[in-house]
């Protein structure tokens, strides 16, 4: 039997469904009330960004001159007087040449030969170093430049960099002849599989399952010196579970005590060792901070560095030689070497 | 005892471990003296007792004493005590025991701390999900923390009508909440040529998954009217000081991207944007842009400073590859590896990371032998399309030298490639979008280190 008044419940509850359902759909189409209209001057004052067709480019205009003395200022610190710096950040200016120019690639780049690659090597395009000047420099005081001071620090980075001559002024109405100048211009390639999703890859291997190898060789491991040069394990990992980290601690250190700690400071200036290196930094040769630097972890580098300053030595550090040492003894080499490396 | 050991799956170590490494180094390298032979008779004897007692030199724990365990037999002052009360820690932070998972820099790596980048420690994660605080950080010119209300977000561009919404805007507008990985396209980069740095955090802790909650960037783009027959790329851009930016295709763009104010539940945490960040599911880190201020729509890409400068990859032939974005399929065993030691012969499971930027992970092989054989590995759920997926594997060390390796294979049937494929393919200057193999050399004493293998 059918119950009338739970009937007419049902129909009621499913009319409500059905006007909830016609509301839900009318409120999808749009948001009312959700953002506003940027004004015309917001959007100017965002829309900062110049592409490689210099859409969004302001006009404005700075000569490398004026782009020196910016640069000399505000920017060398970092970068070095030159642009040249590898100290704090990668070097903008250097490795690109006169035929690079003409041909538009860095002829540097190929063979995988380079150490370290320049900004004006790598850039194919001007209107990325003005855009990100603009956008992001000085490094402590981003978007602080006028835009004709921005003009000339970029003529200044290329002509440091053999692009344009130093009377060069570089302005909105000239900046596409700059573009033909640039030394890596046909540089970049975008046929890749690596920009959209269903990209081809370019590397293949297969799944073999059995027998996918005669031999396994070790071709690359860790040198010994490396092993701590990322801390201790020990410290790095949970002290429960079914590993632990290794404890580098537990390999044999060389503690020094504190007098012959002294001692080592005490020969390093009898010997003079400190007339041409600094405690932490290059004076002649390196600084003994950068020495403990570079050799920290390596378990040759008491015995490699005593070779060195009982028969002198260059290369390591620069071409200006260190004169052989002979006279010093060996106990106070190891004195002092237990003082430099934990400079 | 005996039998209980067996049914814990626990061995007592041999008895040849009960030396110091380098004493067994010294006498592996110069022979037995006097010296050394009598340090051995000792170690021999003190072993051997041991076994006879059956006290062995196992873990507090895996063996009874006496009567049994202590810390089962005498009442623990924990049980004994009041605890804590409630929002002593209004918000909570791990155990104090867990101090030693951190993010950590790579010394020498980068020479300024506000453009660096901190490693996730992905040797002590579990699952898929990384906890807020453990994510990697990757910042261009130091991190900051914006009041929500004084940040906006605009749209401009080829668009019917260029638009503000504030953040009560954003969050009133309908929500999506997506797993997915981040990882830098530099992750493992310091591995192309050789082997340089020694645990899973440093070769691949640029790496994160996380539960993102926001608007999908179709709905914004839709709202302001896009131009869908002349837009081709958009912009994105940060409100930090380096105002990152970035160029998205238009199809990425409208179809998985997220404007996101939420991670794992919460809002963004400063390091990662906050209030607001792009999230390019299955792309490199760098092209979802933090403290995200702005999307303009256009018809080029932009050769911004980082898809112009660096995030390009170097070719063996010159050329650079720009635009480079998808993060391929890619996998690492978390434990055991490097820097780790395994503390006992017989069972381990193997567990590590897995993920693709082209969907989703279809199977994981484990090789114990450097690749001569392999066997495939259980996905832990859920598996979800550019997500960390998680895999398991049983395995008994037998306490011979083994080198670990996990090869993951993607749902378009990619199979992770080995570093030598790469180099044959890229050279070793590439940087970028190193997806190799990982090998985990694993010695007799049980320690874990980092090699590549041919």
């Amino acid at each position: 039997m059918y119950k009338w008044p739970e009937l007419t419940m049902l129909t009621k509850a499913m009319t409500m469904l059905l006007l909830a359902t016609a509301s839900m759909a009318a409120s999808a189409d749009n948001y009312s009330g959700v953002g506003r209209a940027a004004t015309p001057k917001e959007v100017a004052a965002w829309d900062i960004d110049v592409r490689p067709d210099f859409r969004g480019l302001p006009k404005g205009r700075g000569s490398v001159d004026q782009g020196q003395q910016i640069w000399d200022g505000k920017c060398a610190s970092c970068h070095g007087t030159f642009g040249e710096s590898n100290q704090v950040f990668t070097p903008i200016v250097g490795g690109t040449t006169k035929d690079d120019v003409k041909n538009g690639r860095v002829a540097a780049l190929s063979g995988n030969s380079q150490p370290q690659r320049t900004t004006l090597m790598k850039v194919a395009t001007v209107s990325t170093l003005w855009d990100y000047v603009n956008r992001a420099m000085p490094w402590n005081a981003p978007k602080t430049l006028s835009t004709d001071e921005v003009y000339a620090v970029t003529a200044y980075m290329l002509n440091m960099g053999g692009i344009v001559a130093d009377d060069f002024v570089m302005s909105d109405e000239n900046i596409a002849e700059v573009q033909k100048r640039m030394p890596n211009r046909l540089g970049m390639t975008e046929k890749h599989g690596l920009w959209q999703t269903s990209g081809k890859p370019d590397v293949k291997n297969t799944a073999c399952m059995k027998d996918c190898a005669k031999e396994v060789k070790i071709t690359s491991e860790l040198p010994a010196f490396a092993r701590n040069a990322n801390g201790n394990p020990v410290e790095q990992n949970r002290n429960v579970g079914g590993v632990r980290g290794v404890d580098l601690n537990k390999a044999a250190v060389v503690k020094v005590s504190a007098p012959a700690a002294e001692e080592g400071l005490k020969l390093a200036k009898q010997y003079a060792c400190i007339a041409c290196h600094g405690i932490k930094d290059k004076v002649v040769g390196p600084g003994f901070a950068q020495i403990a630097a570079k050799y920290k972890g390596d378990t040759n580098a008491e015995a490699s560095l005593s070779k060195k300053i009982k028969l002198g030595g260059s290369g390591a550090w620069g071409d200006i030689p260190m004169p052989p040492q002979g006279h010093v003894k060996d106990s106070e080499i190891k004195t002092m070497l237990d003082w430099i490396m934990r400079q | 005892m005996s039998m209980q050991i067996k049914k814990s799956g626990l061995l007592r170590r041999a008895p040849e471990n009960f030396l110091d490494a380098p004493l067994r180094q010294s006498i592996t390298e110069q022979g037995l003296n006097d010296e050394r032979r009598g340090f051995l008779r000792k170690s021999f004897a003190a072993a051997t007792a041991a076994l006879a007692s059956g006290v062995a030199m196992a873990r507090p724990g895996t063996v009874p004493e006496g009567d049994g365990d202590p810390l089962i037999l005498n009442l623990q002052d924990h049980a004994k005590t009041l605890g804590n009360p409630v929002v002593m820690q209004a918000y909570g932070q791990p155990s104090k025991f867990e101090a030693n998972l951190q993010r950590r820099q790579s010394p020498g790596l980068t020479r300024v701390p506000q453009a660096s980048v901190s490693f996730a420690p992905l040797q002590g994660f579990f699952g898929i999900i990384t906890p807020s605080g453990l994510h990697f950080e990757r910042h261009h010119q130091g991190w900051i923390d914006i009041d929500p209300e004084q940040h906006r977000f605009m749209i401009n561009g080829l668009v019917r009508e260029a638009k503000v919404y504030n953040m009560d805007d954003l969050m009133r507008m309908p929500s999506v909440s997506r797993m997915h990985f981040i990882e830098c396209g530099a992750n493992s980069a310091t591995e192309w040529g050789n082997v340089a740095v020694p645990t899973v955090q440093y070769t691949h802790g640029m790496l994160s998954c996380c539960e993102f909650t926001g608007v999908p960037l179709s709905v914004l783009l839709d709202d302001c009217g896009i131009d869908r027959k002349k837009a081709r790329f958009v912009l994105a851009e940060g409100g930090d000081g380096s105002a990152m930016t970035r160029t998205i295709d238009i199809a990425r763009a409208m179809d998985d991207v997220i404007v996101a104010y939420a991670m794992n539940g919460e809002m963004l945490r400063p390091e990662n944007g906050y209030p607001l960040r792009l999230v390019v599911p299955g792309v490199q880190g760098v092209s979802w842009v933090k403290w995200l201020r702005r999307i303009e729509v256009g018809d080029q890409p932009w050769a911004a400073k980082d898809e112009a400068i660096h995030y390009i990859d170097l070719q063996l032939s010159g050329l650079h590859r720009q635009y480079t974005s998808v993060q391929e399929c890619k996998s690492v065993i978390t434990t055991p590896s490097g820097g780790q030691m395994l503390l006992e012969k017989g069972f381990h499971n193997i567990t590590g990371l897995a993920w693709s930027g082209r969907g989703k992970v279809k199977r994981v092989d484990v090789s114990a032998d450097g690749g001569r054989s392999w066997r495939t590995a259980r996905l832990e759920g859920p598996v979800l399309g550019k997500c960390l997926t998680r895999f398991n594997i049983d395995w008994n060390w037998d306490g011979g030298p083994a080198i670990l390796q996990s090869r993951a294979i993607d749902e378009t049937g990619y199979v992770q490639p080995k570093i030598n494929q790469l180099r044959e393919v890229r050279g070793t200057k590439s940087i970028y979008h190193n997806n190799a193999i990982q090998s985990w050399k694993i010695n007799e004493e049980g320690e874990v280190t980092n090699v590549q293998v041919a």
